[in-house]
């Protein structure tokens, strides 16, 4: 310990005892460790949505806000993928962000997205990033897109009808080549060309189906996303803020934009006009 | 054990047994409000005082500001026993922190683990809304904001709380400047920022009964924290 070292004193100096810092203390800080951060404790009851909670003195309802209503996309084409989100986060009908990040970047090659529960997202996306980067140094070589998506969906399947919340996208490029998987709170993990999650999805796919095509240029690509999730902030109120388009390339992914949906819509509507 | 243990509690807490059983209310709301603001080289962050359970006022001098190093605040308000057991826990947390690497906790890093310690109770969460206040390795201003299981976001300003719907679109107003066409202001002061916070505080009182008694402000720049109590309508 530093205070240890900080007098220089020796690790066991009292009476050849073990400290009782040593044993206590450091059980208790491995409570967060990495290797533990699968391990959350249970309840013996479940505490899901079904659960009506009351104020213990005024029997008010009590609602534990949990973020939902998103739009999120992702589709592959000759390029690559691309990936598109809105930036809002709702808690009813509070608009509780206008900013989330919900591109996660896991890796330089790798890529979640966010739909359901912010905090079960992002908790288990952080722990998915320490998990490929264990798997890096251990193996030498980096994760595939399949692993780790598989690594997500194994976590979500032993929490399953616990209340657990997600719609994820894991995109990535690996020695296959690109590759997009879908991963949710099911547990279920599917492969596929396109995917969209999220209470604004289904504009966003009616957008995509129509003009997809597995030729596109990258700037196709990239403004059928854009796109498709503008569209969505458009028609669903639970979806605005910022669209943020993001590429995955051979050599890792790449930002492309972050625009305003409020700038995107006026530059449309100039469009339609002309 | 464990079976029986879960479908009676689920028994009381669905209301669905045929038997008359206590109920089994883990939650209490006892209010409070939060707002921070960050700046250059500054941020203020402020909570009432007031502690509440439905119409009644327990207590007018209940502070929701914790200080937990020269740089970092947290502010916690929601079910009031949940808000004192998190900060409890948090303050032993950072002390091994302080004496496993002999500094203190940078605020970035006290963010991360008040995010990751909130979700450490996913199944079981605190009732609380928190804010963490602090300034950053650069010394400027920052602001994190928490749900219940510790979904996180650094903000400019930000305001949570039984009145936090009344405050946050003022401050959207005034510092955000979403969708307004008049030129930008000036750059924010500590000066300026404490009226905001005041008016904010002020006026949120007038209005959401949970919100009144005392405005604890603190106020951390390099120099260290300073603290603040302003009056607010006490019916």
């Amino acid at each position: 310990m530093a205070l240890q070292e900080l007098l220089q004193l020796e690790k066991h100096a009292s009476f050849g005892l073990k400290s009782v810092d040593d044993v206590e203390l450091s059980e208790e800080i491995e409570e967060l460790n990495s290797e533990k951060l699968t391990q959350l404790p249970i309840t013996p009851f479940t505490m899901n949505k079904n659960v009506q909670l009351r104020d213990s003195n005024t029997g008010r309802h009590i609602h534990i806000n949990m973020e939902k209503g998103t739009t999120t996309l992702a589709f592959k084409y000759q390029g690559g993928v691309v990936i598109a989100v809105d930036s809002r986060a709702t808690g009813g009908d509070f608009i509780f962000s206008g900013s989330v990040k919900k591109i996660i970047e896991i890796n330089k090659y790798l890529l979640g997205t966010m739909a359901g529960g912010a905090a079960d997202c992002s908790y288990w996306h952080r722990s998915l990033t320490v998990r490929c980067r264990m798997y890096e140094l251990r193996n030498k070589e980096r994760i595939s897109v399949a692993a780790a998506s598989k690594l997500l969906a194994n976590i979500l399947y032993n929490y399953k009808g616990m209340g657990l919340s997600m719609g994820t996208m894991i995109i990535g490029w690996d020695k296959r080549g690109p590759g997009l998987y879908y991963v949710d709170d099911s547990g279920s993990r599917y492969s596929g060309d396109l995917f969209s999650a999220g209470s604004g999805s289904p504009f966003a796919f009616g957008v995509v189906d129509t003009h997809w095509k597995y030729d596109m240029t990258d700037e196709e690509a990239y403004e059928l996303g854009r796109r498709a999730v503008y569209q969505a902030t458009y028609r669903d109120a639970a979806s605005g803020g910022i669209v943020r388009v993001y590429g995955m390339k051979p050599t890792g992914w790449v930002k492309i934009s972050e625009q305003d949906c409020k700038v995107l819509h006026y530059k449309y509507a100039d469009e339609k006009m002309v | 054990m464990f079976k029986e243990m879960q479908s009676l509690a689920n028994a009381q807490m669905t209301d669905a047994s045929p038997h008359k059983v206590a109920g089994f209310y883990p939650y209490a709301d006892n209010g409070g409000t939060l707002a921070a603001i960050a700046g250059d080289g500054f941020v203020v962050i402020g909570g009432d005082t007031r502690l509440t359970t439905g119409y009644q006022i327990y207590s007018r001098e209940a502070s929701k500001l914790t200080k937990l190093t020269d740089k970092t605040i947290i502010g916690s308000c929601g079910c009031w026993c949940d808000s004192l057991t998190f900060t409890k826990g948090l303050h032993i947390r950072l002390q091994y922190y302080l004496y496993e690497n002999n500094k203190p906790i940078s605020t970035n890093a006290t963010a991360q683990l008040v995010s990751n310690m909130l979700y450490q109770k996913r199944f079981f969460p605190y009732y609380v809304s928190t804010i963490v206040a602090g300034l950053d390795a650069d010394n400027q201003g920052a602001v994190y904001s928490y749900d219940p299981v510790g979904s996180t976001e650094r903000h400019r300003y930000r305001a949570q709380g039984t009145a936090g719907s009344l405050i946050q679109p003022f401050l959207d107003c005034v510092l955000g400047r979403g969708n307004q066409t008049a030129p930008e202001p000036e750059k924010l002061t500590k000066e300026q920022a404490m009226i905001y916070l005041k008016d904010a505080f002020m006026s949120a009182a007038e209005r959401e009964i949970g919100c009144g008694d005392f405005l604890q402000i603190m106020i951390v720049t390099p120099q260290g924290v300073e603290e603040e109590r302003f009056k607010l309508r006490k019916d």
